[in-house]
């Protein structure tokens, strides 16, 4: 709250002469005092104590990330609440078990702590557990299909980086090789061009942002992570935009397809933590479908970046730099997601690869207004591409 | 699904028998039951846990508090409360007992604390015992912060049932139930105020015994008197009175935790010590709320059964299960001279219920 007041005070209060600097500076720290004085009131005069007293405690706990080994299941928890939360005993599929909680004891608020249970879970069956609270409050966690969580050695580091290979950087790729065929079209015809890109990464844009609002809402209340998700986005694409035109000029060529691919690229990492997740969450069957899927899916990303590369002679290792900067996130993305990830984190991930998709989609709405001028943007070929990038884009997804 | 707790049983009996008992015999459970399992890491379930290592892993983690509790399980098995005998001014002998309801919180698995209603502070309340025939006079004062009833299941009139009409004792208040005891049986007493299964599943609830007068059954004389307490015939006999309860901790209307006498796996972790040379009855009561019945099963031996105790020729004989349902009782005599000592399992024959923490063993010495 202060550091929004102080300026406002600031503000309506500059006069046309300028006073001292250190009455200023007062002025600017008055609303911090007050406030401090205000917090003082609240936690030491205690004021809402017959409020407060009797009270039954309010506990809320999450379960961020479960992980199966073989006979072991372990949870990674949060809480929050008025106080502390003591997970007093736990139950697998309605039966309590042995278990060790770490670090012992109760759980700070927006804490979280490890719960280990030795438990011999069958392989491709459901589990319920339920974690009681010392006031008897139960908090429920399935695992509907349980697979052990892939080991984080070579062998299989290498067979996930084969997955985030082939959805992120054999489909962009395979689009940058369209790049000869975009560069022979007309101007009306590269118009038409860029503004599928706008439409395809309009479409990227809207499933970035909603994949991170879902994420958002698996966490405790308190994180707010759905405003988090907005306001990294926000922040994400206004640092871009910034760092793209920091010379005085908007990004065109190459530098805009990097910033292009840098989007995808994020949004690739989500795809990633995505197809990860499904792996780590026993839904491996389903893996090849999605893979499949996200390839035909992600080749029109390459189309894109290629687009403003168009007339620019880029250099064969501009393509090979690109392809990697917006397919190689992908492998991570499997390696993070299938180790089951905070949601709270994923989410961020996704609000900061939603922000970068927004800067590239204004500065490629720039750049056609450059070219063409303001009124290209309303013309029947632009709008008729960004239809038709939306139109690819979410047809291509009924693949996955 | 069954095979693998049993066999996981089997082999920790054995190696608990072994920790218990003479060598010889023990030695051999523990072979035969190992080569049934097959089971190279026995270790990892019997020996070096001793008795707690018999679960396995359906436990429960920690120990409860009984002394903050203010009762203890284990003591309330034993525990009759016989009053004290009043004698009227009309010159009535009168058997006694003032009994207060207290609002407390009872911690019913290790760290989990439950926000009760109870009798005399304790869930089930005190285990009321008498003779048939005799005037009982029961002076309920209400210290709860909620209006309450005792509703004794046994004869007499409608103006002592504590029901809401007649019986009920507001915060603060009293009431004075008198009746004759009668039948004779195992009983039960519990709140009748409503709304009903709240106060029930609160925890207002507790043992109601009536021990047969031997000189009004010269039929079965010597059966009455092995009933009656503080008789020779009786003092040949073990008894203990289990009351079989639950405990809905998330106010859901479901159970999340079973028991007999309150505290989850309380016999689990500690067994209940049996000796061979003397018969074991049992005094069993049902008022598990929410669920329509409740059970009762023994594992290496049979017994005799007789529903609400109000026979003294056994309604079930030889029978090893025997289901309740709620205000449902009964007693169980068991014959244990037989048995190599050790420890046998008893819960209830609903799985769930028993991993829930309505699981017990009997130490047989």
């Amino acid at each position: 709250m202060a550091p929004d007041a102080g300026p406002a005070v600031a503000s309506a209060a500059l006069p046309a002469t300028r006073p001292a600097p250190w009455r200023t500076a007062g002025w600017l720290t008055l609303p911090l005092v007050v406030l401090a004085a205000i917090l003082a009131l609240l936690i030491l005069g205690r004021p809402l104590e017959r409020l407060t007293e009797g009270a039954p405690p309010v506990e809320q706990v999450t379960v961020e990330r479960t992980r199966l080994d073989p006979g072991l299941i372990t949870l990674s928890v949060r809480a929050d609440g008025s106080q502390p939360v003591r997970i007093a005993q736990v139950q697998v599929d309605g039966a309590y078990r042995s278990f060790t909680i770490d670090p012992p004891g109760p759980v700070d608020r927006l804490g979280t702590a490890r719960i280990t249970i030795p438990y011999p879970w069958v392989d491709g069956e459901a589990h319920q557990i339920v974690l009681v609270t010392s006031t008897g409050v139960t908090f429920e966690h399935a695992i509907e299909v349980a697979r052990a969580t892939p080991r984080w050695d070579v062998p299989t580091l290498w067979l996930l980086a084969t997955v985030g290979l082939l959805l992120g950087v054999a489909p962009v790729a395979t689009g940058l090789l369209a790049y000869p065929g975009l560069a022979a079209l007309s101007a009306a015809g590269l118009r038409f061009v860029l503004a599928v890109t706008v439409g395809l990464l309009g479409y990227l844009f809207l499933d970035t942002l909603g994949e991170g609002l879902e994420q958002a809402g698996g966490t405790l209340d308190r994180l707010r992570a759905q405003a988090a998700v907005w306001v990294t986005m926000l922040i994400s694409a206004g640092a871009l935009t910034m760092i793209g035109r920091r010379g005085g000029r908007a990004p065109e060529g190459a530098a805009l397809a990097a910033f292009i691919a840098l989007g995808i690229g994020l949004h690739n990492l989500g795809e990633g933590l995505a197809v990860g997740a499904a792996i780590a969450a026993g839904e491996a069957a389903l893996a090849t479908f999605l893979v499949i899927g996200f390839t035909i899916h992600n080749v029109s990303e390459g189309f894109g970046i290629a687009a403003p590369l168009v007339g620019r002679r880029p250099r064969p290792l501009t393509f090979v730099g690109l392809a990697a900067l917006a397919g190689l996130p992908a492998v991570p993305g499997v390696w993070i997601g299938a180790q089951a990830v905070s949601p709270f984190w994923v989410a961020i991930c996704l609000g900061i690869g939603a922000g970068a998709i927004l800067q590239v989609i204004l500065e490629v709405l720039a750049l056609i207004a450059r070219r063409d001028g303001p009124s290209a943007l309303t013309a029947p070929s632009s709008l008729g591409g960004i239809g038709a990038g939306l139109a690819v884009m979410y047809l291509t997804a009924l693949f996955v | 699904m069954l095979t693998v707790p049993k066999r996981r049983l089997l082999l920790s009996a054995g190696a608990a028998a072994g920790a218990v008992a003479a060598p010889a015999g023990a030695g051999f459970a523990i072979r035969s039951a190992i080569g049934a399992n097959h089971a190279a890491p026995a270790s990892g379930h019997g020996g070096p846990h001793g008795v707690s290592g018999m679960a396995g892993d359906n436990i429960v983690v920690g120990v409860v508090d009984h002394a903050r509790n203010g009762f203890d399980p284990h003591a309330i098995l034993t525990d009759w409360d016989v009053g004290t005998v009043v004698t009227d001014p009309d010159g009535t002998r009168v058997r006694e007992w003032v009994v207060t309801a207290v609002d407390t919180e009872v911690e019913i698995a290790p760290e989990v604390m439950f926000p009760a209603w109870t009798f005399d502070g304790r869930i089930p309340g005190p285990t009321l015992r008498c003779t048939e025939g005799e005037k009982l006079r029961i002076i309920f004062q209400n210290g709860s912060a909620h209006p309450h009833t005792m509703h004794f299941h046994g004869i007499h009139s409608w103006r002592m049932d504590g029901v809401p009409y007649a019986g009920l004792a507001q915060p603060g208040e009293r009431f004075v139930y008198e009746f004759e005891a009668k039948p004779f049986g195992c009983h039960l007493y519990h709140c009748h105020a409503l709304p009903l299964k709240r106060h029930i599943h609160k925890g207002m609830y507790g043992a109601f015994i009536v021990d047969p007068d031997p000189a009004r059954h010269p039929e079965a004389r010597g059966a009455a008197e092995s009933r009656l307490l503080g008789s020779a015939r009786n003092a040949a006999w073990q008894e203990i009175m289990l009351c079989m309860n639950g405990f809905d901790t998330n106010f859901d209307e479901e159970n999340e935790v079973y028991a007999v006498n309150t505290v989850a796996f309380a016999y689990q972790q500690r067994p209940i010590r049996v000796e061979r040379q003397r018969r074991l009855r049992i005094y069993l009561i049902n008022i598990t709320e929410f669920d329509p019945i409740n059970s009762f099963h023994l594992h290496g031996n049979f017994f005799d059964y007789y529903d609400h105790g109000t026979t003294l020729t056994p309604t079930l004989r030889t029978v090893d299960t025997i289901m309740q349902c709620q205000g449902q009782r009964g007693i169980l005599e068991i014959d244990w001279s037989e048995h190599e000592p050790g420890i046998y399992m008893f819960h209830a024959h609903q799985s769930e219920f028993a991993e829930l923490g309505w699981m017990s063993h009997f130490e047989v010495v």
